[in-house]
């Protein structure tokens, strides 16, 4: 069992910072890359926005913080709250429920023991339902943080799926080990 | 059984996702013709000529969309193209983005000859990571081979294309929503007049059209509009690509030509339904279309006229098929459910309207319900349905309401059952 996920410094790392300035040639306003940001800064901080950055942000962008936050919460895959480092949305809609997603959904659930909104102890996995991710047919499916589609899925996939995840968090753990 | 026809789609599930593999193809042919021997009015005429009608719902004109723009000489003019697909059953511009991107990209490229363009954006739901990265990619290798960028092919145009990434929000499909949301802001639709053409991004000239419509613009113009106009039906012209989902034997894309049979998209196409099983409810067009009963499926050609004429609409071609051991009313949930996730709550009928049908249609599963619930179920439907700022509100109230007209019987038994007949036997939501 892994202890309390260390914090990271919630201040904007350089590189996070030139990516998103580099960002600004593409449109006629700086504001327009909004998004295109809190999707970095989502890769930077293990798939959320912690609130220390979003003064940051704003300021990168010339925006006031109400307009950062105001984004945030209207989108469905920004994060305001810490999930787990392996972020799994099923999708739940007309087309995946047909074909069993309520299984793959409940099968998750009692796998890693836990509920949507909940993030496992270990920090490492949380569950989420969301509406239709346009993939119908290849129903059911599921995205893994920010990843390729895992299509055509049956509950007998889920075990290995986990272990997968397993598998990869416990050497990104040791790779961070390694440079420590 | 009507033969696909690979005009988008490449062949036998192909990648042509690489430029070489699209040149092969006769890729680039139709750009190569128009920006060098075709004047840009010649390029809309031929468009408006060929009958295409948009792929992303509303089945609008894309020609006559594009005269629109104003010739005042304002610039910059941009286009903004909707890959933000994400009502429930659609997935058919995800084949697009993966496997035959380029298509796209010179089907944009033609656009901006014809509308003197300056810069596309490309508005990607934030999900499809696969897609996005293959159509980058795609977007890289055009302007390294100078389809993108100074002086294309010598016709004097600067033009490029940038690529945008969405963050899960279903009303960004719409077209003022995802220009607010490309500028940055919440996707909220915004009041019309003025319309994208004279005000759109960045309350520039914008055109604004589905990743499928651009697509068939290169086709269009290497072929003719009269090779386009030759498939399919008088008013619904070109092929389209049919996403089949749900209780069938194989769900998938199929590329076939406009007024098609529904009857045979399922049962030849997508292979039937499972076995002893018999058919339900099909949705024609994405969830916001209204529903089909079994008997009303059973005769339907594909195409915009036919479609009308039997009470639904085309939509986006996204079929979703229901057997007889689905439970309408788990379907008007998860439909209402969707709607009221994703009503932006700008306008108070949707704002409200969504929560309220969601939460009726669960009282009727859940059998507590009443008969007077599902009059104003109807009820709450009428007052949301050509009121507000955009069509979501709309969508919402034909893709609930009509499963509740067109199924009364199921939702009436739910409640003299007090509960679902079907529990145990249906899908669960």
């Amino acid at each position: 069992m892994t202890a309390e996920p260390a914090a990271v410094a919630p201040v904007m790392p350089a590189a996070l910072r030139e990516r998103i300035v580099a960002e600004f040639p593409k449109y006629p306003e700086k504001r327009a890359v909004l998004l295109t940001a809190l999707h970095f800064v989502q890769e930077t901080f293990e798939g959320w926005i912690p609130k220390e950055v979003v003064p940051e942000i704003a300021e990168v962008l010339e925006l006031k913080e109400i307009e950062v936050w105001e984004v945030i919460y209207f989108y469905a895959m920004f994060n305001s709250e810490r999930v787990g480092r392996c972020h799994i949305r099923v999708c739940t809609n007309l087309s995946c429920c047909l074909r069993g997603a309520r299984g793959i959904m409940t099968r998750l659930e009692e796998t890693l023991a836990l509920r949507p909104g909940e993030v496992t102890p270990d920090g490492n996995f949380s569950v989420a339902g969301v509406e239709c991710l346009g993939s119908c047919g290849t129903a059911p499916v599921i995205q893994v943080n920010n990843e390729v589609y895992r299509e055509n899925l049956s509950e007998d996939d889920l075990p290995g799926l986990i272990e997968e995840l397993r598998a990869r968090l416990a050497s990104q753990d040791a790779a961070k080990e390694g440079t420590e | 059984m009507t033969d696909e026809i690979h005009l988008l789609l490449p062949p036998g599930g192909q990648d042509w996702s690489s430029i070489e593999e699209y040149k092969k193809n006769d890729g680039y042919e139709g750009a190569e013709k128009a920006l060098k021997s075709m004047p840009p009015e010649d390029v809309l005429e031929e468009v408006k000529a060929s009958g295409l009608r948009g792929r992303g719902g509303a089945g609008f004109s894309t020609g006559t969309k594009w005269s629109f723009l104003p010739k005042d000489g304002r610039r910059p003019r941009y286009i903004a193209c909707n890959a933000d697909e994400s009502e429930p059953g659609t997935f058919k511009d995800r084949q697009i983005l993966e496997r035959n991107p380029h298509k796209l990209i010179e089907g944009l490229l033609i656009a901006a000859w014809a509308n003197t363009i300056d810069a596309a954006y490309v508005y990607v739901r934030g999900e499809y990571r696969g897609p996005y990265e293959k159509f980058v990619n795609a977007v890289e290798e055009a302007r390294a081979a100078g389809y993108l960028g100074k002086n294309i092919l010598g016709s004097g145009l600067d033009f490029d294309i940038f690529v945008h990434r969405g963050a899960g929000a279903y009303i960004c499909g719409e077209e003022t929503g995802l220009m607010e949301s490309l500028e940055g802001r919440k996707g909220q639709p915004r009041k019309r007049p003025p319309f994208p053409a004279v005000s759109g991004l960045w309350k520039q000239p914008t055109v604004i059209n589905n990743v499928e419509s651009m697509s068939h613009v290169p086709h269009i113009i290497s072929k003719g509009s009269e090779f386009f106009k030759s498939i399919g039906k008088e008013k619904s012209t070109g092929t389209t690509i049919f996403g089949v989902s749900g209780q069938v034997m194989k769900p998938g894309t199929y590329e076939l030509p406009l007024g098609v049979p529904l009857r045979e998209i399922i049962f030849e196409h997508a292979g039937g339904l499972l076995p002893g099983r018999s058919l339900k409810a099909v949705i024609p067009g994405g969830v916001s279309m209204p529903v089909l009963t079994a008997e009303m499926a059973m005769e339907v050609d594909m195409d915009h006229d036919t479609l009308q004429k039997a009470g639904t609409l085309l939509g986006t071609g996204a079929i979703v098929v229901m057997d007889d051991t689905a439970c309408v009313v788990r379907a008007a949930i998860a439909i209402s459910r969707f709607f009221r996730h994703e009503s932006c709550g700008q306008c108070t009928q949707c704002r409200e309207g969504t929560g309220w049908l969601h939460k009726l249609a669960m009282s009727v599963e859940a059998g507590t319900a009443t008969h007077a619930d599902l009059d104003t179920m109807d009820e709450v439907t009428s007052f949301m349905e050509g009121h507000t700022i955009c069509a979501l509100s709309d969508a919402a109230a034909w893709g609930t309401g009509w499963f509740v007209r067109r199924f009364r019987s199921d939702f009436e038994a739910h409640i003299e059952h007090g509960g679902c007949p079907l529990e145990g036997v249906s899908f669960e939501i």
